[in-house]
Formats: C-alpha cells, sequence, structure tokens
C-alpha cells in the first residue's frame, strides 16, 4: 500500500495497482509520500504521439518514448500508426503491446492506421485491429483525401465502437508547404499552408460525422476557423471532439523569421489570432483535448535547410509545463484535457479518474515549480524542441504507474 | 578616392553576413551605392589579395556566379567554384557537410544560390565565412536589388521618392521581395502589377492588376521572369493570355511617359513578359544592371571584409 499524504485537494490510498481510496487519510501504509504543496491528478493522458518503432529506432523507440512520457507526467500515451513499418495490422498492434510491457514506463496503447500502408486507398483491417487491442484509427501524418473512403471507414468503425482520429488537411492546397501561409510566409518567400486547408477538411469531416454517425476526432486543431467549425458540429450534437497540441496554444508563425527548423511541423504555427482563438476552445471546452503530437527527428534530419528538414517537435517533456503557463486555460480545464477527456475518448477503462477502484495512475504536480528547458536532459531520442532554454511554469514531481513509483 | 579612405568609410557596416535587404537599414542601402560608387574609381588596388570567395551555387545560374567571380577577381580575391552536377551534394551529403568541408579549406566570403528560402541563413549559423546569398528560393536575391537601386541612381540621379512597379510573378521572386524592401526603406512608392494568382496580397504595397494604369504611373517598370512551370501549376491559363495582359509588348511600350526606365533582372523571355522592342529600347537598363552587378559586388565583398573575424 502506498499512502500519498498532504496532497491537494485529498489524500490517495493505492493497493494492489488500483486507487483504494481518497480523502482525509490517517491509516498507516507500507511507504508514504509527502506530497504537501503538490496536486494529485490522474495520470496524465496523451492519446497523440509518434515513437517510430518498429522501422525508425534512431529517432524514438517505444522504450525511449515511454521514459520521455513519465518524465513529462504522463501514465498513458497513444502512439501514431506511422512508424517504419505501419501499424495496419493485428501483429503491429501485438508488438506495440508487447513493446510497451517490456519497455515498463506508460503504458502505451496503439491508434492502429485506417487505410492499408496509410495510402488512403483500401480500409485496413479495423475489426482484427480493434480486437488486439488497438485503441482507435488514424493514418495521421497524411489526411484521408477520399470522401468516400473516410465515409465508410466511419461507418465502418461505428461497429467497434472506435473513434476516427482524422488528420485534417487538404493537401491539394498544401503542396511543398513550410509554414503558416499569411503576412508572415509572403515576407519570408516560404511556402504556405493556409488555414482554409484544414478548415476546409474539418468541415467535411463534421460532415461525413452526420452522415454516417460515426465518430470523428479532430487531431491538432490550429486554425480559428477550424475551432468554429467544432463549436458548430458540437452544437448540432454531432459525435466529433477536437484536440490541440501545446505549440499551437503558445507559439506564432512570427518564429519563423529566422528559418529555425525547430519551428517546422504540420500542422505550422500559426498567427497569434490562432492562437488565441484554440486557447478560447480549449478553455471553454470546445477543443476536448491537449495532446503533444510528439514527433522526435534526429539532429541530422532537422539540421537542414527548412523546405528539406521534416515536419514534428517533441512535446511530451514540455507538454505540462507549457500548457500549465498558459494562463487563459484554467488549471482543472487543463487536466481534464489531459486526463478525463482523452480516456473517455478512448474507451480507457480505469484511467482519467482517481475513483475508487480506479487503476492507480496518478500524477503528482508541482504548479509552482519553475524549471528551465535543456534538451540535453530529455529522456526522448529527439531533442528537437522549440522550447530550448524557455523557462516554464509547473512540471510532475512524482509519477506512479499501476501503483509504482516511476518518477 | 583613396584606397584607406574608402576602407575607413566602410567601417559604417555592422553585418557579418548579406542574407537579404530586409536586414538593412537605409543607411546601409546609401553605405553600399556609395562604396560602389567609390569603387569605381579606384584603380589597381587589390585589397581582397590573399582572400578566397566560395561560389556555393546549388541551383544553376550564370550571370550572378560569374558576376560574384568577377568582382572578387577585380578587388584581388581568389575564387573557388562549386558546380552542383559533380559534387558531393548529389551524392547525399547534406548543406551543413558541404559547407563546413569547404570552409575548412580557408575561404573568407560563401556566396551561396539555393532553392531552398533560408539556406543562407541556415548556413551562416553554422560557418565561419561571411555568407552572401546569391538568391534563395522565393525569399531574397539582395545584391540584385542592390544593383537594381544603384543601376535606378545613375539613369534617374536619384533613389528616393520614385515610383517603381514591380511586374509579374511576385509570388515567387526573390528579386521583387528584394527590391520591395529596399526601395521601400528609401522611400519610393512601390506598385505590384500582376495576375491575382501571383502576387500576394499580404505584402505591404499597392497593389494593382491594371498593367497599363501603372505604365502611365510610374518611373520605373521593372519586369520579372515568368517561369513556364506556373502555367503547369494552374495559375495562369496561358501565355498568349499572360501577354495579353502583363506583356511589355511594343504597344505598351510607346504610352511610357517620358523618363520612365525599363529594367529586367534577366534572363528574359524575349516575346513573354518582354517584347525584344522594350528590352532593346533606349529606355531598357538592362544591360547597365549587367554591368553594375560586377560594381555593386565588389563593394558587398570589401563591406563584409571589415567586419568577417
Amino acid at each position: 500500500m502506498i499512502l500519498i499524504k498532504n496532497a491537494k485537494p485529498f489524500d490517495v490510498l493505492l493497493d494492489g495497482g488500483k486507487i483504494k481510496k481518497t480523502g482525509k487519510i490517517s491509516e498507516k501504509a507500507d511507504e508514504t509520500i509527502d506530497a504537501r504543496g503538490l496536486i494529485v491528478v490522474p495520470g496524465l493522458i496523451d492519446m497523440h504521439v509518434h515513437f517510430r518503432e518498429p522501422g525508425r529506432e534512431d529517432k524514438e523507440t517505444i522504450a525511449t518514448g515511454a521514459a520521455a512520457a513519465i518524465a513529462g507526467g504522463f501514465t498513458s500515451v497513444a502512439v501514431m500508426a506511422n512508424s517504419g513499418r505501419v501499424c495496419d495490422d493485428a501483429v503491429g498492434v501485438v508488438y506495440v503491446q508487447a513493446k510497451s510491457r517490456e519497455a515498463n514506463g506508460a503504458h502505451v496503447y496503439a491508434v492502429g492506421a485506417v487505410t492499408k500502408g496509410l495510402k488512403g486507398e483500401e480500409l485496413a483491417e479495423l475489426g482484427k485491429m480493434s480486437e488486439a487491442g488497438a485503441v482507435a484509427f488514424s493514418d495521421d501524418g497524411m489526411p484521408i483525401l477520399n470522401s468516400e473512403l473516410m465515409r465508410r471507414a466511419l461507418e465502418y468503425s461505428k461497429m467497434f465502437g472506435k473513434p476516427i482520429l482524422s488528420h485534417c488537411e487538404d493537401a491539394t492546397l498544401t503542396k511543398g508547404f513550410v509554414m503558416n501561409e499569411g503576412p508572415v510566409s509572403a515576407k519570408l518567400g516560404l511556402r504556405g499552408y493556409p488555414n482554409a486547408a484544414e478548415a476546409i477538411m474539418a468541415a467535411r469531416d463534421c460532415a461525413l460525422a452526420a452522415l454516417t454517425g460515426g465518430r470523428v476526432h479532430l487531431c491538432h486543431v490550429s486554425a480559428k476557423e477550424t475551432v468554429e467549425v467544432v463549436r458548430q458540429a458540437k452544437k448540432q450534437g454531432l459525435q466529433v471532439t477536437a484536440e490541440a497540441a501545446p505549440h499551437h496554444l503558445m507559439l506564432t508563425d512570427e518564429s519563423l523569421a529566422d528559418y529555425e527548423s525547430k519551428y517546422k511541423m504540420n500542422p505550422p504555427l500559426r498567427t497569434k489570432e490562432d492562437v488565441e482563438a484554440v486557447v478560447q476552445g480549449v478553455a471553454d471546452g470546445t477543443i476536448d483535448v491537449i495532446a503533444s503530437d510528439h514527433a522526435p527527428h534526429t539532429a541530422e534530419e532537422k539540421e537542414q535547410e527548412l523546405a528539406a528538414c521534416p515536419n514534428g517537435v517533441v512535446g511530451l517533456e514540455t507538454s505540462l509545463g507549457v500548457v500549465l503557463s498558459i494562463r487563459k486555460i484554467p488549471f482543472a480545464r487543463a487536466i481534464d484535457a489531459m486526463t478525463v477527456q482523452p480516456a473517455r475518448i478512448l474507451g480507457l477503462r480505469g484511467k482519467g479518474t482517481l475513483a475508487a477502484g480506479a487503476d492507480a495512475d496518478l500524477t503528482l504536480i508541482d504548479p509552482k515549480a519553475r524549471w528551465t528547458v535543456d534538451p540535453g536532459t530529455f529522456r526522448s531520442k529527439g531533442r528537437n524542441t522549440p522550447y530550448d532554454k524557455m523557462t516554464l511554469t509547473g512540471r510532475a514531481a512524482h509519477v506512479i504507474v499501476g501503483g509504482r513509483v516511476c518518477f | 578616392m583613396a584606397l584607406d579612405a574608402l576602407l575607413k568609410r566602410c567601417r559604417a557596416w555592422k553585418h557579418r553576413h548579406l542574407l537579404g535587404t530586409k536586414d538593412l537599414s537605409r543607411d546601409e542601402i546609401s553605405l553600399v551605392l556609395d562604396v560602389t560608387e567609390d569603387l569605381s574609381g579606384l584603380q589597381d588596388a587589390a585589397p581582397l589579395r590573399g582572400k578566397r570567395l566560395f561560389n556555393f551555387f546549388v541551383e544553376p545560374s550564370t550571370r550572378t556566379k560569374t558576376s560574384f567571380a568577377l568582382a572578387a577577381r577585380r578587388l584581388g580575391a581568389e575564387v573557388v567554384d562549386f558546380s552542383p552536377s559533380n559534387s558531393s551534394l548529389t551524392k547525399g551529403e547534406s548543406l551543413k557537410d558541404t559547407a563546413r568541408t569547404i570552409e575548412s579549406m580557408g575561404v573568407a566570403f560563401t556566396a551561396i544560390r539555393h532553392s531552398a528560402s533560408g539556406a543562407p541563413a541556415f548556413l551562416s549559423r553554422l560557418v565561419q565565412s561571411a555568407v552572401i546569398s546569391a538568391g534563395d528560393g522565393t525569399n531574397e536575391h539582395p545584391t540584385q536589388a542592390l544593383l537594381d537601386l544603384y543601376t535606378i541612381k545613375q539613369r534617374l540621379g536619384r533613389i528616393s521618392g520614385l515610383k517603381v512597379a514591380l511586374v509579374g510573378d511576385i509570388t515567387h521572386s526573390r528579386v521583387a521581395r528584394s527590391n520591395l524592401w529596399a526601395l521601400k526603406k528609401l522611400g519610393n512608392e512601390v506598385t505590384l502589377v500582376g495576375p491575382s494568382t501571383l502576387v500576394p496580397k499580404d505584402l505591404d504595397a499597392k497593389i494593382t492588376t491594371d498593367f497599363d494604369q501603372a505604365l502611365r504611373d510610374n518611373d520605373v517598370i521593372m519586369m520579372l521572369r515568368l517561369q513556364l512551370e506556373r502555367q503547369q501549376a494552374g495559375l495562369f491559363p496561358s501565355t498568349t493570355e499572360y501577354v495579353r495582359f502583363f506583356g511589355l509588348t511594343r504597344e505598351r511600350l510607346a504610352t511610357l511617359r517620358n523618363g520612365t526606365i525599363i529594367m529586367h533582372p534577366g534572363p528574359m523571355n524575349r516575346g513573354l513578359e518582354i517584347s525584344a522592342e522594350a528590352a532593346d529600347s533606349d529606355r531598357s537598363v538592362i544591360l547597365n544592371q549587367v554591368s553594375n552587378g560586377v560594381a555593386v559586388r565588389a563593394a558587398v565583398l570589401l563591406l563584409l571584409s571589415q567586419v568577417t573575424p
């Protein structure tokens, strides 16, 4: 038994990998953690990460990714299917699970591909992947341009009660893009990705959710127009949820003024107006989830001219600090967006809650800790962070997974 | 002006690199133009003797590359050439490694031409030599703009308070951007002219699609090269339609007001954006642009040499 004592809002007693009870607890335990000054929350969940294994272990393995998750306060993550060998069948799902057990860090759940090889042509075996334990389906990294196929995916996945996580990008509008399209890209002479390319696909996906009754979750919302699309869809009662990444809550396209590749990702950093709209969307619950889109790359790949370097930034180890540093998002909403909501959307039973009987996955947060980001200390193999040397407020002090203190 | 006095004047220059006109102040642009002029009166001086220019042209170019080489030699520097066809870049070596390798052979200046916007900025963070953008992607081509300014000043006697039209594919033009930033800093009024598919609405300048009006209104008409692949990309329907609205034809040449000059950074598509009559008319300063290119680039090398460690 482990007792977490003096935490806010209450003490927590853990037993046998489960939460035994919460409240004011005076029982004796084998181990007591003095959590004075800390806030206890359900173990954080990041439902959108890329761990690259199998296939690109030089960028990240499931083990290094799971360790990075713990260091960032996350006890569960969902990995996207676009690793070196695409996770588009039951074997891929089982592989992720096996490596996750071996890693003994955060729980790593598999997201299966929607289409075979992420090619956007034929449905992958969603049923077999679901049986093997896939928590959702996504071609993330690539949009599903074919609307008919997206329609069938939404209809078909309903059978298994699993959502489709949609990478909203009308790729016919984003060819060769390096950054957001707007005054900054015009000035820098860089190819732009207009907000409309995201909003169009988000609107299409909402229309298809209405048509099929399927569940669609819109990944990494970055444009103000997309926030509005989600808001309207929810008003209509559609089964639409959405997520935002921390970098879209804090940074703008002005960051690219010196052509630095650490600011290149997909979707790109947008304008101040977009950042404000996305923050507002998270604050009012229009955007359900905050997820990092953790995308590790090697230094060799990132140290290139902008046009040549790949999209993506790492996020697991900075996510919490970034989110807690954004004042307009109340603490409770931020935690809800990283616990309750992803658990609900992915159907993770026993996660995202501190109720008695739930899994003993907890994060103890020091909300006042001021710390400076140093990529040299990352557990992730990826050092491609836009927050290098930035000072953030708030970080995980202890992380408990399945009743075991990991951090 | 004697060399000593000229070098003293160069000390006002503070930039280690020349990545774009975006980064230059009005005074710094004027300094380049003044040093260019002073250099023309300077004979047989070799202030850059013993220094090397690395001509790093990853994208093909003839005139700019030659112009940099002539400029360097004129001041006594050596030139190391880089040709992409048989280089290690085609063997998969990164830009970073190629640059460092060459630089370790001891160069003072690297003039880089690259298809990626921002490649010179990237390079400038990795090397010790002075990096000069010789054209990067659709971002900037600063020495082109500086030589354009010099040419305008030479011909019209001033380089502020003028009305300048940049005509054609602005979106994909680094020449347009570098000229826009520089011209505006010196207090000129710039109008962007072209089909609305090829003119970004977000640049800080007047925009018109009425070329005929623009021809009557401006002191300088700067034509830009039209890349034919823009038609395949669906940005305009046909070359004949382009000429109909935006070609500097013989008929349009006749409508220019007195004193208006015609510029083109080259290479020209004769019969497309510019007619032979316009290119070869007495309004055209296109060949002056080419010859001034050497002088301006020499001035840039001299200025940078005073800062380089």
